[in-house]
């Protein structure tokens, strides 16, 4: 699995995105809080870099310090496909928290992304 | 199959072999190669089964790897499916034949957030293609992403991608899809898939279901064009060519037994035209099974195959039955020469009878099929379907060169022939089982009502079925009418005392005609003897007188002697 951590750079880049937190920890040591988006892309075509984008300008927004994204290159390990049930592409899945969740697109409409991944409820509180 | 030549596939239309049992007849060699075909149909009337079998008959009998892409049934239902047609698909997958991907779209979980595309499946498939070197892939039922995806506009573009894609990588697929409202597919798939259309239907007439299969459209090739009735058992599918019932069969000369030795006599002297249609009649209980188990008797007998279709009793109960009248037929049944089918008729559609029919022939290949009875078809459908289902046997029977054996129930009080009129034209030799009631007895006649290109005996003859087999005797026909049974014995009786007493009579008067010329004889005897005597009384007479004379002659030159005188001086000189 191809996996890379984002912070920092508003580059629409797939590969230079730099880590959140200290690569390398153990699984005891993640937050309970901490969010896990896995974004499923086929190489580097307009519609995954423009989800990659716009996905981490929320997780900065939002999520600060809190949150990993792997990126997984379906064109290079395409066995993942089927045993992650992948149909559409670009497909964004938040494996942590629970429930899993799934956005499939390339996440354009900011506000239902947060509302998707609940990041905010529907209406402002 | 039809695997043509590199040289002539540039312009020629290849074709797969599905090797689905008759699937490959109406389609002239199967579907499209490299081409995508879409299958479709409403719930339950086999897409997937058919889409399977392609698979996984690709796989083991054709050498092409397939890939199953499922969108509702899991590996592990497929898995259970395939199974019941008695292939192991956990081998085939290990062996890398197939590769079986259950697609899967939770919507509870899932979001769309704008612009997507289907490369995920693209990914999936290609992947499972280049793993095993799929020539094959089946997407059952693709339509399902319409239920689990919103974007109408992105689906429908992608799945045209797809095909494209498909019929690019010349992969054979099946596209499976549901029937819907007045379209072939509920969300129009064959926009898409164009190439080759088949439609599957499961009907319910009577009752009765009957699954049927048309090839809507097959671009660049003829095909049979009918609806064909089609099977699903522990085999697969099998599709039955209805078309092929062609009137160009062969004909033999040769005969065989009826296995009643006094019929064979009425069908002059030798039996049933092999390969003919034979059809018996009669009410019940004139012996029309029994009739029958003697032609299986026969036949298996020379060691040949008989096949007995019953639709009312079962092999026990025949078996038991002919045991009591002195036939034994299990040891045919034990040395398979001998199979018998009961079903009930209303368990299928008449048109499933006739593929199962002909499966079970196709697949026992037997000498002699036997029918018993036929009548009880129309319970399945109504007179005029089993007539033509019936026609369709014979000709598919004739072509084989089987001999078909038909029983045919009429009911009591109808007149026994006018009540097959459809079936009556087209069989070649028509027996006639009746009863016939009276001196307070019921017996059981039979005759040749008609026997195509042979002498048959017009007699009606007496049908006796004793313990020790059936056995047809010459009826009496007296002043009253035909006789049986008791009255015939006592005809016989009569007949016999008449035949004694004119043999005595004959006897008296040769003796009378004896004595008769004793004593003329005797009358001849005593006429001659005395006419003997007479004859001997005359010459003894004649003799006397002749000596006389010539004595007195002696006597008168005597004395003329003595006298010295001539002649006329007689008597002077005394």
């Amino acid at each position: 699995m191809k996996t890379k951590s984002a912070t920092g750079p508003k580059s629409p880049s797939l590969q230079n995105s730099a880590p959140a937190a200290t690569p390398g920890r153990t699984a005891a040591e993640i937050k309970s809080d901490e969010w896990i988006l896995r974004l499923y892309v086929a190489g580097q075509t307009p519609k995954s870099l423009a989800a990659f984008a716009n996905l981490k300008r929320i997780c900065e927004e939002h999520l600060a310090g809190r949150y990993r994204i792997e990126v997984i290159d379906l064109s290079q390990t395409p066995h993942l496909a089927q045993h992650d049930q992948i149909v559409a592409l670009p497909t964004l899945v938040r494996k942590l928290p629970e429930p899993i969740k799934r956005i499939l697109g390339d996440l354009s409409n900011l506000q239902r992304v947060l509302v998707g991944m609940e990041l905010r409820p529907l209406t402002a509180r | 199959m039809t695997k043509r030549t590199a040289i002539s596939s540039s312009d020629r239309l290849v074709k797969v072999p599905t090797g689905i049992a008759g699937f490959d007849e109406i389609t002239g060699g199967g579907l499209p190669a490299g081409r995508p075909t879409l299958i479709c149909g409403s719930a339950g009337c086999g897409k997937s089964l058919m889409a399977t079998e392609f698979l996984v008959r690709g796989a083991s009998q054709y050498g092409e790897p397939g890939v199953l892409m499922t969108f509702e049934e899991t590996a592990a239902d497929i898995r259970k499916n395939v199974s019941s047609l008695g292939f192991n698909i956990a081998d085939m997958v290990a062996q890398k034949q197939l590769v079986l991907d259950h697609v899967f779209i939770n919507r509870n979980e899932i979001e769309e957030n704008g612009d997507y595309d289907l490369e995920g499946i693209f990914i999936r498939l290609a992947h499972a293609i280049d793993t095993i070197g799929a020539k094959r892939v089946v997407l059952d039922t693709i339509e399902s992403l319409f239920s689990g995806l919103n974007n109408q506009a992105i689906l429908r573009a992608e799945l045209r991608r797809l095909f494209g894609w498909l019929k690019e990588r010349k992969i054979t697929a099946i596209i499976t899809a549901e029937r819907g409202e007045g379209s072939l597919t509920r969300h129009g798939l064959e926009e898409y898939v164009s190439d080759c259309v088949v439609l599957l239907d499961h009907r319910v007439i009577g009752q009765v279901s009957t699954r049927r299969l048309r090839v809507v459209k097959y671009r660049g090739s003829t095909h049979g064009a009918n609806e064909y009735p089609f099977l699903i058992d522990t085999n697969g599918m099998s599709v039955l060519p209805l078309s092929s019932a062609a009137m160009d069969y062969k004909v033999s000369n040769l005969r065989i037994s009826t296995g009643v030795p006094e019929l064979d006599v009425m069908l002059g002297g030798k039996g049933f035209y092999r390969g003919s249609t034979v059809m018996l009649s009669g009410t019940s209980g004139t012996g029309k099974s029994s009739v029958a188990a003697c032609l299986a008797h026969a036949t298996c007998g020379r060691g040949e195959r008989c096949m007995y279709f019953s639709f009312e009793e079962s092999q026990a109960q025949i078996l038991r039955n002919m045991r009591s009248i002195g036939m034994d037929l299990a040891p045919h049944v034990e040395r398979n020469l001998l199979q018998f089918h009961a079903s009930r008729p209303t368990v299928h559609g008449l048109e499933m009878h006739l593929v199962k029919l002909h499966r079970l022939i196709d697949e026992f290949k037997p000498s002699v099929v036997i029918l018993d009875p036929v009548t009880n078809l129309s319970t399945a459908g109504n007179v005029n379907d089993s007539n033509s289902m019936l026609i369709r046997l014979i000709d598919f029977l004739r072509k084989k060169g089987v001999t078909a054996f038909f029983i045919s129930l009429t009911s009591g009080g109808r007149a026994a022939e006018a009540t097959d009129e459809g079936m009556s034209s087209i069989v070649d030799t028509w027996l006639l089982l009746s009863d016939i009631e009276s001196g307070g007895e019921r017996n059981r006649a039979m005759y040749v009502l008609k026997s195509r290109g042979m002498p048959h005996s017009n007699q009606v003859r007496e049908f006796l079925i004793t313990s020790r087999g059936v056995r047809l005797v010459p009826t009496y026909l007296g002043p009253t009418g035909v006789l049986t049974g008791s009255a015939r014995l006592i005809q016989e009786a009569k007949d016999l005392a008449v035949e004694t007493s004119v043999h005595d009579e004959l006897r008296r008067k040769e003796l009378v005609l004896d004595h008769r010329r004793q004593a003329v004889e005797a009358q001849i005897q005593a006429l001659r003897a005395g006419f003997e005597a007479e004859q001997q009384e005359f010459s003894r007479v004649v003799a006397t007188e002749r000596s006389k004379n010539t004595r007195n002659q002696a006597d008168r030159r005597a004395t003329a002697k003595s006298r010295r005188v001539g002649s006329n001086g007689n008597g002077m000189a005394h």
